[in-house]
């Protein structure tokens, strides 16, 4: 299986080294040639220097025979073009886009695009976190 | 009419300004904070601070009433094309107009079918065009209202098209030829007229479908 990662920041980075572990043929995409090092090492996978809205550059990663792609550059509505492009253009099913807003997430989403929103799933975590937080009984009242 | 601009840079301001002046309600959003003040000073309550891709910042501008017609003209493609979305698929605004700033960033205009669009290095390369007679394909008029441009072509002996008839060549959909020039005499193009080298061909095609013309025209 072919992955194509658009955005190899933190995030991008990791799920690149995280697939290609798990034996796809990773290829990650990003206009900053340092980007590389966040790989390692023994990154055996494609690196292709280039910005992402950049059509060369996606068949440049070989996007054309692609069967998932990760966008997941630091830009939000880049991401959201990048992932239109990649969907629209070279009908890649599996797009998925990263976008921190999560009322352009829940836009993109209904017209479907496939989003992850980080910061709407850190909401729901810290929630969560303090909801199965056992609050001693002598604290309610507490003042601070 | 109300209209909402994307951007307070100089196209956006000079828009704004004349809108202004010719009795419309306008709104202007700039997100830096120094180009703001500027745009504060001379537009007052016209003017807001923000970034026009978050949906809140559109709405206090006013986009849920909505505006007649939404200028996105910031200085970033990728911007204007959500501005022009947005816009357009979630608050039903009747019109969009995009800015281009990177000609090669077109066909994802395009492809998100975001029309019309407006780009001053393609305006412009469309001039210097027009001087340079070795250019196969030349843009002579644009009309942006029908998002259609007409363009001049030079048939040679290498053209493809030599020796054929309009109705035999596979114009592109979008594409039609208008008229056809030959030894100082134009005739309009119809079915049977028959394509020689040395013709000067205007054609009539929507923005963006120049290579397919030039394809199946002069095939370079």
């Amino acid at each position: 299986m072919k992955l194509i990662v658009i955005g190899c920041g933190r995030v991008g980075s990791t799920i690149a080294k995280r697939f290609a572990a798990e034996g796809w043929d990773v290829t990650a995409v990003d206009d900053n040639e340092s980007a590389l090092s966040r790989l390692g090492e023994n990154w055996t996978g494609g690196f292709v220097r280039g910005h992402g809205m950049d059509n060369a550059v996606l068949r440049e990663a070989g996007i054309e025979d692609a069967d998932a792609v990760v966008v997941s550059t630091d830009g939000d509505n880049t991401n959201v073009v990048i992932g239109q492009v990649a969907q629209k253009r070279f009908g890649i099913e599996c797009t998925v886009v990263r976008i921190l807003d999560p009322a352009r997430a829940d836009f993109y989403r209904e017209r479907g695009l496939r989003t992850i929103c980080p910061t709407s799933t850190a909401i729901d975590a810290l929630g969560d976190a303090v909801r199965s937080c056992e609050i001693p009984q002598s604290r309610e009242g507490v003042t601070v | 009419m109300y209209v909402l601009i994307a951007g307070g840079g100089k196209a956006g301001a000079n828009v704004m300004r004349t809108l202004l002046r010719n009795g419309h309600e306008a709104t202007i959003i700039e997100q830096d904070r120094t180009r703001f003040e500027r745009l504060e000073g001379e537009f007052e309550h016209q003017a807001m601070q923000g970034d026009a891709t978050e949906l809140f910042v559109l709405e206090k501008a006013g986009v849920k009433r909505p505006p007649d017609l939404v200028l996105a003209l910031t200085g970033d493609d990728e911007d204007n094309m959500v501005i022009a979305q947005i816009a357009k698929e979630k608050y039903g605004v009747p019109k969009v107009i995009a800015r281009v700033n990177d000609p090669r960033n077109q066909p994802h205009f395009d492809l998100l079918g975001i029309s019309p669009t407006v780009c001053a290095t393609s305006s412009i390369l469309g001039l210097v065009e027009h001087e340079v007679p070795e250019h196969d394909l030349v843009h002579l008029l644009e009309l942006r209202k029908e998002n259609l441009e007409i363009v001049e072509v030079q048939i040679d002996k290498s053209s493809p098209c030599a020796g054929t008839t309009v109705e035999k060549l596979r114009l592109p959909e979008g594409a039609r030829l208008i008229s056809v020039m030959r030894d100082g005499k134009a005739e309009i193009a119809v079915g049977k007229t028959e394509l020689k080298p040395g013709d000067q061909v205007l054609a009539v095609l929507q923005p963006g479908k120049e290579d397919e013309l030039r394809q199946i025209l002069l095939k370079k």
